[in-house]
């Protein structure tokens, strides 16, 4: 096959081009004749398929994903904010701190393992290109339904590439969630997040300027998997006679991942990198565009350099490749030797494959033959932006109008008894011990706090105890309901989640998990939900520093329910004020902050009791979510409080549960005036915390809630061996932990 | 003059800055190795750290034990210098010959990661002197292939000569972290050489050091005190 250069595309302009099969639109082909003034050579194609793709353009969210700017609120921890590889904030101490959420759901549904562990090294790389080291990371899963047989191969298979990608790496994993739901059979959810420190003059940016620097690629060598991963599989494009079908799905190699980020940590800190972006999706064309664009513009790039695991690729193969554990460094020509010689320490290969150049073009020659010369900036951030047409779906407003509050409610004490322990026996809220076990949430040595904790959270700083915490939360359910409340809904969970543990939420990354963009029904559902949370973070004082949207995650015509993830990042100055949910002491008092109201609908219980999913979703007030913030993170830091546990799915009783059994101990509680024991139990009320009071602090606590104005209830007391609700029922621990913890077990080992 | 305690850094290893910081909580000089380097850099004792040294590639330890700093390390334990391995460390141990037995995969498959609570079988080795035989500890355990095994022969050999350090303790309720977590032959956690210089176990005794931090607890740094006090009674 004659290599497609540039002066062969010009000679040739009629050569039919795969552009169909590569996933692209043939409006998208004219226009990318028309910037070329001619038809793209076969790399070029290439290039451009992956990176207009709509995983690495964004071309369906964009025009809505601009609020997240536009409603940014005035934030002075914001160091580095949308558009780098990740968001980065100040959390004090010279301390920068990054972080990020991604999807691999796509992938982790075809090849579970390595969808899964390339998932969790794709979002550690974007942290390390940052110029931070990786200190721990977050897994937000969703499955479909629990008994179902594909369950079975999907969460093992997923659970597993986490716990095997991640522990090889030595990162703790100290957070995350598991939710099942039928709505994900076909389309699972695997989300990951990665935090990662830094000094502030440490931070790294993903850009090539300076004519004459070098263009170093290194880590793994580059093979045929993942091709065309973020487009299509590429499956008989350029060369028939090869292998037909490579994997588009990655192979990932954890050992080489975890030299990759010692390697370059010793190269950040002799501070011999201009420029850096590590090599994901879309391969060297989204590192070397991106870096081009980023910068003064010009590239020259000799392909052949890079180093191969299998010979015979073509250079189009080579561009779209997503070969793990790569990245991409722009070096002044008097560090090159140096940089060199720390990669051949750590066992690292790497090859200087180009150099920056002046002008503003992006060249790409193949043993000396020019393949590919392109604007940079026509590649990697002037992609095809698309107004997709979107509009409520029809049939939204009978979902809404059927009222969960109406469902028949439990007839009697003993009903309400064996519903409660229904409920904490549920997959969804039963303990995941059983899979957050297979990840290690201990090394590194800074582990405060971890799963089931409300947040997890590390210390960053050993002298000072200086820490930072994490929280993911995301309902589809309530989104479903309302998608603009519920992405305000998920936000203020993860914010109060990260205040309960007792740090100040500061920022904001997401993962907006979605169905077909061409599909009117869910781009309401996605506008709705960005423009929800985008409202929500300005009001909340937490701008949101990136994130990533994973589209068509629908089988036919059944799109997943609209599911935004959001993670919060917090800062606690002394970590040993941080606050657990455990109810450790018998004789503290128990509060529930904020008011609970009739607010059933999208709730655990009618998803457990009834399997019906109807009505509003519970109502926020941002406000009051701050309130309780504010509240829980004073009485953290002035020692009025030992436990406190969030309210959500599931309710009070939920949380109560959850508590008394991390800490051995029961409750005995009591319904509060005006409230029903049904309602006070298992209502999803949101702005809502419970937390346990030593006596001695009782009233400085009280005090400070009332002169705030936030309603604190005393409901009860940490004492014996059971959950009582006075005057209608008891559920000794033991039964409690059997219930609680031998679903998931019995479901899948 | 403090000892000098030293921990060394594979490729692939995890555990290491742990390691060295619970070297320092415990007030020793902690002196990173470098698996390369031949020179031990006059340290009185070694660490080897837990992690998945050379990515377990072969088997766990199997390519650790020929790099050029085991040559030293091996040379030295005959020689009496202590050394202790922590999970990965003592997968290397055991394929250094230093310790015998092996570690299998895990008996249900999975990696587990918990709170573990052990019995100190041995408090006489130049790692456990500082605890009380018989006495109940709670350390952090984390590993994909944790199954202790040996030949019936060894196995009676280890017991007669007291050479179990550690067991998993039997009894209680598998959440608060007792019984056998991964199907190790006579409950095994942890064992040393007849000289009682040479200690290998499973558990993570440097993820202990600390109120606060992983589980909460300081049961592990007893090793590390323990240690440090013999090398100061040494010297």
């Amino acid at each position: 096959m004659t290599l497609d250069t540039v002066k062969h595309a010009s000679g040739t302009p009629d050569a039919e081009q795969p552009w169909r099969e590569l996933g692209l639109k043939e409006d998208e082909y004219a226009r990318i004749r028309e910037i070329l003034g001619r038809r793209p050579t076969g790399a070029e194609l290439a290039m451009y398929s992956v990176m207009w793709s709509e995983h690495c353009s964004y071309k369906s969210s964009k025009v809505h994903l601009r609020q997240f700017g536009e409603k940014a609120p005035e934030n002075d921890a914001l160091l580095v904010g949308i558009g780098e590889n990740a968001g980065v904030v100040d959390v004090g101490q010279g301390y920068a701190v990054t972080f990020k959420v991604e999807s691999h759901n796509h992938p982790s549904y075809i090849e579970p393992y390595q969808g899964a562990a390339t998932g969790v090294g794709g979002i550690v790389r974007d942290i390390l290109a940052m110029g931070a080291r990786p200190v721990a990371v977050v897994d937000p899963l969703r499955f479909g339904a629990p008994d179902h047989p594909d369950t079975r191969r999907v969460l093992p298979g997923v659970v597993a590439g986490i716990g095997g990608y991640g522990n090889c790496l030595g990162l703790p994993n100290i957070g995350g969630e598991v939710v099942f739901d039928s709505c994900y059979q076909g389309n699972p959810l695997v989300n990951a997040g990665c935090i990662g420190v830094m000094k502030h003059e440490d931070i790294h940016l993903a850009k090539a300027s300076g004519p004459g620097n070098k263009v170093i690629l290194y880590g793994a060598r580059t093979g045929g998997d993942g091709i065309g991963g973020v487009s299509v599989l590429a499956s008989e494009t350029f060369d028939d006679s090869k292998p037909a079908k490579r994997p588009a799905v990655q192979v990932g190699d954890p050992f080489q991942e975890k030299l990759l980020i010692e390697c370059t940590l010793e190269i950040f800190r002799e501070k011999l990198v201009a420029g850096i972006q590590d090599l994901g999706g879309a391969g060297l064309s989204c590192a070397t565009s991106e870096l081009a664009s980023a910068g003064s513009g010009g590239m020259r790039v000799e392909l052949d350099r890079v180093h191969l695991r299998d010979a015979t690729l073509s250079p189009e193969e080579i561009l779209m490749s997503e070969s793990q554990e790569r990245m991409c460094a722009i070096v002044e020509p008097d560090k090159v030797e140096r940089f060199l010689a720390i990669c051949e320490k750590w066992d690292v290969i790497a090859t200087v494959i180009g150099e920056v150049t002046e002008g503003e073009r992006l060249e790409i020659y193949w043993h000396g033959e020019q393949i590919v010369d392109v604007p940079p900036r026509t590649v990697a951030h002037e992609g095809p932006v698309y107004e997709r047409p979107y509009a409520r779906p029809s049939w939204q407003d009978a979902l809404q109008a059927d009222d969960a509050n109406a469902l028949p409610r439990p007839a009697d004490a003993e009903e309400l008894r064996a519903q409660v322990l229904r409920l904490v026996a549920s997959p969804n809220q039963a303990s995941k011990a059983w899979i957050t076990d297979q990840y290690d949430r201990f090394v590194q040595g800074n582990t405060v706090l971890a799963q089931p904790e409300d947040a997890g959270m590390v210390r960053i700083d050993e002298e000072s105890n200086l820490g930072v915490a994490m929280a993911t939360d995301g309902n589809g359910r309530y989104a479903k309901l309302d998608p603009y409340t519920g992405a305000q809904l998920a936000l203020a969970e993860a914010y109060r989640n990260v205040a309960a543990s007792g740090a100040r939420p500061l920022a904001v990354s997401d993962c907006l998990n979605f169905g077909s963009p061409e599909d009117p029904d869910v781009m309401w559902q996605f506008a709705e939900a960005t423009r929800g949370l985008a409202d929500a973070c300005q009001t909340l004082g937490t701008p949101v520093t990136g994130g990533n949207v994973s589209l068509y995650n629908q089988t036919g015509e059944t799109a997943i329910h609209p599911t935004p993830v959001v993670a919060v990042l917090g800062v606690i100055d002394d970590v040993t004020r941080r606050t657990p949910i455990a109810f450790a002491e018998e004789g503290q008092l128990l509060y529930l902050l904020g008011d609970t109201r009739e607010e059933f609908g999208g709730s655990a219980w009618s998803q457990v009791v009834h399997d019906h999913l109807g009505g509003l979703p519970p109502a926020v007030d941002l406000d009051r979510e701050r309130l309780l913030a504010e509240i829980l993170i004073s009485a953290s830091r002035d020692g009025m409080i030992d436990a406190a546990h969030d309210l959500s799915d599931g309710g009070l009783v939920q949380a109560v549960a959850e508590s008394c059994l991390r800490g051995g101990k029961g409750a005995r509680l009591v319904v509060p005036d005006g409230l029903d024991a049904f309602t006070f139990l298992l209502s999803e009320s949101a702005g809502r915390a419970v937390v346990a009071v030593p006596r001695s602090e009782e009233l400085r606590f009280t005090d400070m809630c009332g002169a705030r104005g936030l309603p604190a209830t005393r409901i009860g007391v940490v004492d014996g061996d059971a959950v009582e609700v006075q005057g209608a029922f008891g559920i000794p621990l033991d039964e409690l932990r059997a219930a609680h913890e031998e679903t998931i077990p019995g479901l899948l080992a | 003059m403090t000892s000098r305690i030293g921990v060394v850094t594979f490729p692939g290893t995890l555990d290491d800055q742990d390691a060295l910081r619970a070297v320092r909580v415990a007030g020793a000089e902690a002196v990173p190795l470098w698996h390369r380097d031949r020179d031990l850099h006059q340290v009185d004792a070694v660490v080897l750290a837990g992690g998945f040294s050379y990515g377990d590639y072969l088997r766990a330890g199997a390519i650790s034990r020929f790099s050029p700093v085991m040559e030293t390390i091996i040379e030295q334990a005959k020689g009496g210098m202590p050394v202790l391995g922590i999970c990965n460390g003592f997968q290397i141990l055991t394929e250094a010959h230093l310790l015998p037995g092996a570690m299998l995969r895990n008996n249900h498959l999975h990696f587990i990661c918990r709170d573990q609570r052990l019995t100190v079988e041995n408090a006489a080795t130049a790692w456990t002197a500082d605890y009380e035989q018989g006495q109940e500890i709670s350390v952090p355990l984390k590993n994909m292939d944790g199954r202790y095994t040996a030949d019936e022969r060894t196995l009676d050999e280890l017991e007669a000569e007291g050479r179990v350090a550690f067991r998993y303790t039997a009894g209680g309720n598998a959440a608060d972290g007792y019984g056998n977590p991964n199907g190790s032959l006579r409950d095994i956690a942890g064992i040393t050489n007849a000289a009682g210089n040479v200690v290998g176990l499973m558990p993570h005794p440097e993820h202990a050091v600390e109120p606060l931090i992983g589980t909460g607890g300081t049961d592990g740094l007893g090793f590390f005190t323990s240690i440090l006090k013999k090398l100061v009674s040494a010297s």
